[in-house]
């Protein structure tokens, strides 16, 4: 349902999309019902003259039936609910599969910064790559990040991923994604961090394996070959 | 219950009984306009100042929405009233409807208005059991609002930094540059807290000690119920987030670091600390509003509350487990993924009271005589549009799929399929049905259901296509989607201006029930003292009730609140809680 | 002024007198508040172990003092309930002034230890270890202020031989400070 509007870009994303899609035909279907009988006892009921009400308690177990099983069937089906979500949640956010490379993300006020592994596919040497806003990954590749934050709270989302994730000054928070689309996406910050937050407009370009290595080429600092380096920022810390 | 025949059963009921006309005539001697109606101790003024203090408020909340939605709608036009919107305009007003709407239309509305209103009317007796506690309370709430509004006008403008208030954004000036105004608007929010603590305390004594001779635990009307198991709520879930705002004042003025992780301090703590307040708060609200639809449904519907015990019983283990449900709000939020679990699970439990409330509500309808009243309407739309906003919630409490939703016009649509059905809704089927017995006047019926029916419509065409835009990933505190190529896909900024079309008839409609409210007031047809023919204590009293309450001495209850439709009765198809039984009836 | 009380004021159907059931209200919102601050204490306190070098610099012996004199007041405050049973209005008064009294030496001797805490530089600001040491104990000491206002209030009532029920629901509410300050001492002075 939702890839009908925003594109599926990770391998987790139709597994959200198709959680959401289940939860959907659930509560709809009980929805639907309880609305369909709510109007329909209005309809029904409506004052007629010389007509008296039924006199109903309700605390008879008889009567309460009425009551008791759609709480069963709601319980039911919360449980089939919470099994799907507690699944798609821990392979999104507690599994951590093998790591092919690491992006470090810093969120600040009010731009991204992207720190790249560069060609040697390692962080923290001279060869790291650094972007303002701008982040390039391979397609098929399984990438973890670290996020942090230099100022207040961010959240840095991928929509197209179906990946959301809070940054917090003072810590380093892990994750994973491994892009399935080829083109390039918003980055958006979802969390509101001052006047600035509608202009945290990063952009993600996901790459086939030649292009990236090109670009990776191109953009590294110590590379031998390519053009001027890579617009720099601040360090990070 | 029907059978509590015995007059005086409490041990006080007695005493109290032998003083009631010793007492009853105290303030009917001459007051000034302001001793009256400013510095009066009657619960009843004391409600009306909440009341329209909080529509005032409404008023100042529906302004701020206006302005955003049309810069939302129509990115950097100027909007008639206001001007161009800036950024910072645009998180001053998002922060300003959010935490209005809630702490200064909501809750004095609901709670302290109708609190102070029907508790005592509701129990029969003559006042709070506080008068003055009840006064002061509502002066704290007086000088709230006043440094809310006057965090306006200093420098750098209102607090923006939406009405979570995060920290580090809240905590320190050079983040939020609202030096005056963050501060401002925490000290309000805090002033508020405490004014409700005190009218809570007073509501639950009253409650407890000051019930009519003959009333029992299950012979007190749903809504009364409702707002005393909501001042607990609000009493045991609030203290934490007042030490968190002592806390957060110090981050902001005097240099503390309790927030600012560079110090040793820790920016969740907040979270945990406003989120254990912060859910419990939707339960606090939602509550009276469900009593509010209880008492209607009944009235209109000529019908016996199904399993009165069974609502009772739901709304206590809603307002218990609505302690274990918080962090479902910071899945992303960078706690613990696996904490996550329990609060997915949790959640998704507390949907279970909920929904049974719900349906006994529906099963109340079953067999009912429904007369289809304008605070009928406004009550069966509460329940249909709140099951929306209950159905929707199952979304983001599943936290695989919150992880695409937080944060989105999705979670702001599914909030306000609640929260508008619970200040607004309930509030407009409280204020139908119980205007008579406020006023004295009947309100005029056809312009009430065309308000109901403009109001109901062009709700739903606000938010059915933010619940789209939330799925398409717009998200929310954005005051220009512009910036983002994927915020403007085909057909999203359509949604918008939808939603900001619907949003201003939604608040031209409130014109015709302003107009309506105020000529009914002086000009509406007079009301006897029990035009819905209602079994409550307060239909007993005169419309409307002089200071004092019962001029003809505090009734006795003999049964339950819900007896309509009786087989005893024959044809009259309601029995007042305080008419004795007929002479040899059984016990 | 006088003041017409409504029957409501003096039903009780709980059977508990209805000043003594809001001062429990009170009490029970006034737990969460403490427990607030002091449950985000605890965690800090947990997460940051070397918080243990800065809470040697607070003077258990003073705090000690302190917690000797709360119980003294608060034994004051059970002998004055007990004169006021007797309807013996000006002795629960004297007892009560005896609390007042424990309250003021409490803040005076707070005052001193603070004025020497900060003048060796240990700050509302300096740590936030201090930050929760001043505002936990700052929280308190306003409750042991407002509850001597109140006292005064009460006393000067007693001494007339009005409102004695309020004896017994002032020396409740002071009972409760003091149980806070219980929890504090540990918590603020002997944890090192």
């Amino acid at each position: 349902m939702i890839s009908k509007y925003v594109e599926e870009g990770s391998t987790y994303a139709g597994d959200i999309d198709q959680l959401i899609l289940w939860i959907l035909v659930i509560t709809g279907f009980w929805f639907m019902l309880a609305l369909g009988v709510f109007i329909g006892l209005i309809v029904k009921y409506t004052a007629k003259p010389g007509v008296k009400a039924k006199y109903v308690s309700g605390e008879d177990p008889k009567e309460k039936r009425w009551v008791t099983w759609p709480h069963y069937a709601t319980l039911l089906f919360d449980v089939v609910i919470l099994i799907a979500a507690v699944r798609v949640w821990t392979h999104v956010k507690i599994e951590q599969p093998p790591i092919d490379e690491t992006v470090r993300v810093v969120a600040q006020q009010w731009a991204w910064t992207f720190v790249h592994a560069g060609p040697d596919g390692k962080l923290d040497t001279d060869d790291d790559i650094r972007l303002v806003d701008e982040m390039h990954v391979e397609m098929g590749k399984t990438y973890g990040f670290e996020l942090s934050s230099r100022d207040v709270l961010h959240s840095f989302s991928v929509p197209v991923f179906r990946l959301k994730q809070d940054a917090i000054p003072g810590r380093i928070i892990k994750g994973w994604f491994k892009p399935t689309l080829l083109g390039q996406f918003d980055i958006q910050c979802t969390e509101i961090c001052g006047i600035g937050h509608a202009l945290m407009p990063g952009r993600i370009y996901v790459e086939d394996h030649d292009t990236h290595q090109a670009w990776l080429k191109a953009a590294s600092p110590v590379a031998a070959v390519g053009s001027a380096p890579a617009p720099a920022t601040g360090g990070t810390k | 219950m029907s059978s509590t025949a015995e007059a005086h059963g409490h041990g006080g009921g007695q005493h109290a009984h032998g003083h009631d006309h010793a007492q009853g005539d105290h303030g009917h001697h001459d007051q000034g306009w302001f001793m009256k109606y400013f510095w009066s101790t009657d619960h009843k003024i004391i409600c009306f100042q909440y009341l329209f203090t909080g529509m005032f408020m409404a008023v100042i909340g529906g302004f701020a929405v206006y302005v955003f939605r049309m810069q939302l709608a129509f990115p950097g036009m100027p909007v008639p009233g206001w001007g161009r919107v800036t950024a910072s305009d645009y998180n001053a007003l998002i922060t300003t409807h959010g935490s209005v709407m809630i702490f200064w239309v909501a809750m004095p509305v609901l709670i302290a208005a109708l609190g102070n209103y029907l508790i005592p009317l509701m129990i029969g007796c003559d006042d709070m059991v506080f008068p003055r506690l009840n006064r002061l309370s509502y002066q704290i709430f007086l000088v709230s609002v006043v440094i809310l509004i006057l965090s306006f006008l200093v420098q750098g403008g209102a607090f923006g930094g939406a009405w979570t208030a995060y920290p580090p954004l809240s905590a320190k000036s050079a983040f939020n540059l609202t030096p005056m105004g963050s501060t401002l608007w925490i000290t309000a929010v805090a002033l508020e807290f405490v004014a409700f603590l005190l009218g809570g305390i007073n509501f639950v004594t009253t409650l407890m000690n000051s019930r009519a001779p003959g009333m029992k635990m299950f012979d007190v009307p749903m809504v009364v119920w409702m707002i005393i198991i909501a001042s607990i709520l609000f009493m045991a879930s609030v203290g934490p987030l007042v030490a968190g705002a002592v806390m957060l004042i110090f981050d902001q003025q005097i240099g503390t670091a309790f927030f600012d992780p560079a110090k040793g301090g820790d920016p969740i703590l907040w979270q945990h600390l406003f989120w254990f307040f912060g859910h419990p708060e939707v339960y606090v609200v939602l509550l009276p509003a469900m009593g509010i639809t209880a008492e209607v449904i009944t009235v209109h519907g000529r019908k016996k509350l199904f399993a009165y015990r069974t609502v009772l019983y739901t709304a206590i283990a809603t307002g218990i487990i609505s302690f274990f449900v918080w962090a479902h709000h910071q899945f992303i939020a960078g706690i613990d993924p696996r904490m996550a679990n329990i609060f997915t699970v949790t959640t998704l439990i507390i949907s279970i009271p909920v929904a049974e409330m719900v349906f006994v509500y529906i099963a109340t309808l079953y067999g009912a005589s429904i007369r289809l009243t304008t605070p009928m309407l406004w009550a069966l739309g509460f329940i249909g549009e709140f099951l929306m906003g209950g159905v929707t919630g199952i979304f983001l409490g599943a936290s695989g799929a919150d992880i695409y939703f937080h944060d989105t016009y999705f979670v702001l649509a599914h909030f306000h399929y609640t929260f508008f059905p619970i200040a607004f809704i309930a509030t407009f089927a409280a204020i139908t049905h119980w205007f008579p017995k406020m006023f004295g006047r009947m309100m005029n019926e056809a312009w009430g259901k065309v308000h109901f029916w403009v109001t109901t419509i062009s709700f739903n065409m606000i938010f059915i296509p933010l619940f789209l835009l939330g799925a398409r990933g717009d998200h929310r505190r954005i005051y220009d989607p512009t910036h983002f190529p994927e915020l403007m896909r085909a057909g999203m900024q359509d949604l918008r201006v939808l939603a900001t079309v619907s949003l201003l008839i939604l608040i031209s409609v409130q014109v015709v029930f302003v107009a309506n409210f105020i000529y009914s007031i002086f000009w509406g047809p007079k009301a006897d003292k029990n035009p819905w023919r209602a079994n409550s204590l307060e239909w007993h009293a005169p419309s409307p009730p002089p200071h004092g309450n019962f001029p003809e001495g505090l009734p006795n209850v003999y049964r339950g609140p819900y007896e309509y439709a009786h087989p005893d009765r024959g044809e009259d198809d309601h029995w007042p809680q305080h008419e004795p039984p007929p002479e040899g009836a059984k016990a | 002024m006088s003041f017409p009380r409504p029957v409501a004021t003096m039903r009780e159907a709980t059977g508990m007198p209805t000043g003594r059931l809001a001062v429990w209200w009170v009490i029970a919102s006034e737990i969460v508040i403490f427990g607030g601050i002091l449950g985000s204490y605890i965690m800090h306190r947990l997460g940051h172990p070397e918080w243990a070098h800065q809470s040697i610099h607070t003077n258990t012996w003073i705090g000690a003092f302190n917690t000797f004199v709360l119980l003294t007041s608060s034994l004051c405050a059970v002998l004055a309930h007990q004169e006021a049973e007797k309807k013996n209005g000006p002795g629960a008064a004297r007892y009560l002034m005896f609390t007042t009294l424990g309250g003021l030496t409490f803040l005076i001797v707070k005052s001193i230890e603070w004025t020497n805490e900060i003048k060796h530089g240990y700050t509302i600001t300096s740590n936030t270890f201090w930050s929760f040491y001043y505002t936990a104990a700052g929280l308190h000491g306003l409750h042991v202020l407002a509850g001597m206002v109140i006292m005064l209030i009460v006393a000067a009532d007693a001494r007339k031989g009005k409102e004695l029920q309020r004896v017994e629901n002032i020396g409740i509410y002071w009972h409760f400070v003091d149980v806070v300050w219980i929890f504090l001492f540990p918590l603020l002075y002997i944890a090192k």
